[in-house]
């Protein structure tokens, strides 16, 4: 029996029973479009997770106060301090050959008002190393000047969001805004960026590191951010602060070092398991599929009883008839699975129009994964009602009406 | 020339406990082009006959010979091709295929087979006109009357050109007219050369026949021809 007539016999036997044909397909497109939509979104927040990471800047190295004893968990956010990390310690970190820049960070909230208007801001206190390490760019004016760190200007660079809320349409440059209770110069308006690591850039206003200090009384610093001189200088800048800062604390490992692109490998891998995890999850829906397949199968078989009869005395032998049954079950996985990558094209399309920030897009691997165990679960449920029909005899089940 | 030789054949079924001998040692001899009606009550083991020579069924014991080859060793697989080339069946329940038409029921036996296209569809329309169903090839079975259904069983049992037609109760399930009109086209194939071995009940059909064999139990009490 040639391909296109075995192909085509199926399908017309298929076409003689629509309504159980087109639920099978349906199940089998549910089961490929659920795997592929599921892997998409997961694929999606691997790469908005990738993507948070690349807008804090390029070959970034984060110091932060305390210890924490196991590598690759979470940074001690409210870890004890036995030691304050300073803007000195910051200072020091700049004497490696493999560090490029460093800029302190200090975190605060405080009121910050123009004639009348108020709002509760995050105050950053920083230097004007931040402006590359952030990988920051300017809608007006100009970010810190570089200069003395020790020296408390008072001047202030403010996200956009801020401006807008505080200035409306007006030129903010050169104003005075109170921050607390004190008087600061605005010098710049930073361009909006977007969200990095939970710290939106456009609704914080950025001081001097030194005049932060004056501001909030205190010395210890939030984190301090470096950047090392290139990709392959990661590794000697993360030993050269770790080595300066033990020094500078009297022998004492009291600071943690992460590295961006540890961290970056750190959720890639996460989410791509849970990619995979969810994946198999949906993989069972095809597997299920593959049981309806089996159970379709078995009723065809028991309904064309006399047809199989009546195929061995024309003289097909049972490995033939064998081919038959089995390429109905393909068939029916593998339109069901062409089915399911249209469907999963349309949930795409429309979780990226309900969401337009979030990547949605299938990982390549994921809608040919779903449509061969697709296809392999068809085949391998198509097997017992094909060996059912191939092994029918043939004399009783012509004496079937 | 003897092209069917049967020499002692039994069958034998097991119901439940029982043994029941189908078939008690028949022999038979056939010749190329013969008109043969088997004849008897039911249960007299004629069906099983059909069956055994149509290769549908095994015997238990004994030897059939067609075309001198020992058919009871060959293989299933060399039994289904020598059922595709040398046997045609007509049923009396006709087994069309519902969902096809009459072109592309008679056309299944050379799509089985594997038969180029093209060729197909010459040798399709070919026998649908030599059998006046011309006119019918697009029509599905629901669509034709009982006689032009048979018709095209037994154009789909010729369309592979056999040596032998086995027909088991071909006007068992029509009327009087289109019985007539089936039973004619099945002697016109005798007349061109095939060998028809048929089952049926009715004594008019079996007198047309040349050579009319009686079952009784099992076994052959009389046959008017040949005997060998």
């Amino acid at each position: 029996m040639r391909f296109g007539d075995l192909s085509r016999f199926c399908m017309r036997a298929l076409a003689g029973y629509p309504l159980r044909t087109s639920l099978m397909l349906l199940a089998m497109a549910i089961g490929v479009s659920s795997v592929v939509v599921l892997t998409a979104l997961g694929e999606g927040a691997r790469r908005y997770v990738a993507g948070q990471f690349t807008s804090l800047g390029t070959h970034l190295l984060i110091v932060l106060p305390g210890r924490s004893e196991t590598t690759g968990g979470p940074p001690p956010m409210t870890g004890d301090t036995p030691r304050d990390l300073t803007v000195e310690d910051a200072l020091a970190l700049k004497r490696s050959s493999a560090v490029h820049k460093v800029a302190p960070i200090m975190v605060g909230s405080a009121p910050v008002s123009h004639k009348g208007l108020e709002r509760e801001v995050t105050i950053l206190g920083s230097t004007s190393e931040l402006y590359e390490i952030r990988d920051l760019s300017m809608a007006q004016g100009k970010f810190l000047p570089p200069g003395d760190v020790s020296r408390a200007e008072a001047i202030c660079v403010i996200g956009h969001k801020v401006k807008n809320e505080l200035f409306g349409n007006e030129s903010p440059l050169g104003r005075i805004v109170r921050i607390g209770e004190r008087r600061f110069r605005i010098i710049g308006v930073t361009a909006p960026k977007g969200q990095s690591l939970g710290l939106d850039m456009s609704d914080v206003v950025v001081i001097p590191v030194a005049s932060a200090e004056a501001l909030f009384n205190r010395s210890s610093l939030f984190r301090i951010l470096v950047q090392a001189r290139d990709r392959d200088a990661i590794g000697r800048a993360k030993q050269a602060i770790a080595d300066t800062i033990r020094n500078r604390h009297d022998g004492e490992d009291d600071v943690t070092v992460i590295t961006q692109d540890a961290l970056l490998a750190t959720f890639d891998r996460i989410f791509k398991a849970l990619t995979l995890a969810i994946g198999g999850i949906a993989a069972i829906s095809l597997v299920v599929a593959g049981i309806l397949i089996m159970n379709v199968m078995l009723i065809a078989v028991s309904q064309r009883t006399s047809e199989i009869g009546l195929l061995k005395a024309l003289g097909a032998p049972g490995p033939q008839i064998l081919r038959l049954f089995l390429t109905e079950s393909a068939l029916l996985s593998l339109v069901g699975a062409a089915g399911g990558l249209v469907l999963s094209v349309g949930g795409c399309l429309l979780i990226r129009r309900i969401f337009p920030d979030f990547p949605v897009s299938a990982p390549s691997w994921s809608p040919v994964a779903a449509v061969g165990v697709a296809l392999a679960s068809g085949l391998i449920f198509g097997v017992l009602p094909a060996r059912k029909a191939a092994r029918l005899d043939p004399v009783a089940s012509l004496s079937q009406r | 020339m003897k092209t069917i030789r049967l020499e002692n054949i039994r069958r034998i079924f097991q119901v439940g406990d029982e043994t029941v001998h189908a078939l008690h040692g028949v022999t038979l001899d056939i010749s190329k082009g013969e008109y043969i009606a088997i004849m008897g009550p039911s249960g007299s083991g004629k069906s099983t006959l059909l069956n055994i020579l149509g290769l549908l069924d095994r015997p238990n014991a004994g030897l059939y010979q067609l075309e001198n080859v020992d058919t009871t060793e060959l293989s299933d697989l060399q039994q289904a091709e020598v059922r595709r080339h040398k046997i045609g069946f007509v049923f009396q329940f006709f087994h069309l295929i519902p969902r096809l038409t009459a072109a592309e029921n008679v056309e299944l036996p050379l799509i089985l087979a594997g038969v180029d296209p093209k060729q197909r569809k010459q040798r399709v329309t070919a026998t649908l006109e030599g059998l006046g169903l011309a006119d019918r090839a697009r029509h599905r079975p629901d669509q034709l009357s009982g006689g032009q259904r048979q018709r095209v069983a037994i154009a789909r049992a010729t369309i592979m050109k056999p040596a032998m037609i086995l027909a088991d109760e071909p006007t068992g399930n029509l009327d009087r007219v289109s019985g007539n009109d089936v039973v004619k086209t099945i002697e016109a194939l005798n007349q061109g050369g095939m060998t028809v071995v048929m089952v049926t009940h009715d004594p008019e059909l079996g007198q047309r026949a040349r050579r009319m064999i009686q079952m009784v139990d099992g076994q052959i009490t009389s046959d008017s021809g040949g005997q060998v």
